[in-house]
């Protein structure tokens, strides 16, 4: 994946300085920047073209969430997690709850579980701020709590007020006996999300899965990114 | 007027409970609960001071065929008001939040809350889209939240206004794992150790 966005940035640079002269748009050279590493065989066509046959990770964690009986979903909304929580609204089978603030959503978890229910939380990583004391709860109860947390404030973040909270994430979850894991690589979320809702159910464990904003994608305000 | 003793209307409250199931929220409810008995069925908080409605939601929407009622006191409720909002919108009908509200922060030192300044809780739980709510001032209106809690179909958000008195604490037990797994034995049997 490193030698293809390497070769990929290479590629679209060079292209981009030998049609200036030409003033052609940047999205023209980018596309026969495409096509030349198609070509060269840097990248397979697939890679280019959206691939239809991977499936996108989020659709992949919400086909886990469904595998293992997760029955409520609860979040406060985030960019990142716009696909997971549309999937997880559109789906019949599945309790959407949208929280005020994130620490609501560890007491409704508690509250699930005490009642036979599984449920898990999304958020975004400033969210991990505002639940802190109410980690205390699943912690001191013995009980699962699973949260898939979208980062902000690391790689190529706009915005610097999300960075402080976005680079001491990890170690607050940590600090509050949350287990992280993390994943930076499309590929490898659907085996974290499984491994990490087998140790937070079968073990009755505090787990996080941290999707970093490398592959996210870091979004620019300045460019009207949503 | 005179005003009521919350020990007097939780244990009234909770007089032939059935299965209904109890959260305290921490501090004097937890303490009116432990001193009206000790219930398989009751989850009294030690701590995670503003998550007391949230957890009567979730087990609400775990539990649908039970009625579930949180009790709390106006400080607890104000450290989680946004969960007023959050739990109106989902509007569970066997969901009921019964707020004993002294005005005090009781457990450290009785200083007023915001309740004694004018902040109205219930008018709050209306705001958000409680489609029932309820402000109880004296003793022969408690019978009527008894019946709404037991017989309602609605979700339920009512403030019952108690006397700021000072009590000898009546603890209930304190280990949440055991608490945790005496509430899923009770609900799912067999299935609790999943």
């Amino acid at each position: 994946m490193a030698t293809v966005t390497g070769g990929l940035i290479f590629v679209l640079t060079l292209v981009t300085i030998l049609v200036r002269p030409y003033r052609i748009p940047e999205a023209v050279a980018a596309a026969v920047g495409g096509m030349l590493m198609v070509l060269v065989g840097i990248v397979p066509l697939s890679e280019i073209m959206n691939e239809p046959n991977v499936a996108h990770w989020a659709d992949e964690i919400h086909a886990l969430l469904k595998a293992h009986d997760i029955k409520i979903i609860s979040f406060v909304p985030d960019g990142g997690h716009k696909r997971l929580i549309e999937l997880c609204q559109n789906d019949a089978t599945l309790q959407t709850v949208t929280l005020t603030t994130e620490e609501e959503g560890i007491a409704l978890a508690a509250g699930a579980f005490l009642g036979g229910t599984r449920a898990a939380l999304l958020m975004q990583s400033s969210g991990v701020g505002n639940c802190i004391n109410l980690l205390s709860l699943p912690r001191v109860c013995n009980m699962p709590f699973l949260t898939l947390v979208t980062m902000r404030g690391e790689w190529g973040e706009f915005n610097p007020w999300q960075v402080p909270m976005g680079q001491s994430t990890s170690h607050v979850l940590e600090a509050s006996g949350v287990i992280v894991y993390r994943v930076d690589d499309a590929g490898k979320v659907a085996p974290t999300v499984q491994a990490a809702i087998q140790i937070a159910f079968s073990s009755r464990q505090r787990v996080a899965v941290l999707l970093s904003q490398k592959l996210i994608g870091a979004k620019n305000f300045a460019r009207g990114d949503k | 007027m005179t005003a009521l003793h919350r020990r007097e209307v939780v244990c009234q409250l909770l007089r032939e409970r059935g299965d209904l199931i109890v959260v305290a929220g921490l501090g004097s409810p937890a303490y009116d609960l432990a001193a009206c008995g000790n219930h398989p069925l009751d989850f009294p908080m030690w701590g995670a001071m503003g998550g007391a409605a949230m957890v009567g939601l979730g087990l609400a929407l775990a539990q649908p065929q039970r009625k579930v009622m949180v009790l709390t006191g106006d400080g607890e409720m104000l450290m989680g008001l946004g969960s007023l909002a959050t739990i109106a919108v989902q509007r569970p009908p066997n969901l009921r939040i019964v707020v004993l509200d002294n005005e005090r922060f009781g457990e450290t030192g009785q200083q007023e809350s915001h309740t004694a300044h004018g902040v109205d809780l219930a008018a709050l739980a209306q705001g958000c889209g409680f489609p029932k709510t309820r402000i109880v001032r004296e003793a022969s209106k408690v019978n009527l939240l008894r019946e709404d809690i037991y017989t309602s179909n609605q979700l339920l958000f009512a403030v019952v206004k108690v006397s700021p008195e000072e009590l000898p604490r009546v603890l209930p037990p304190r280990d949440g794992a055991y608490l945790t797994q005496r509430m899923r034995e009770a609900l799912l049997g067999e299935r609790s150790a999943d």
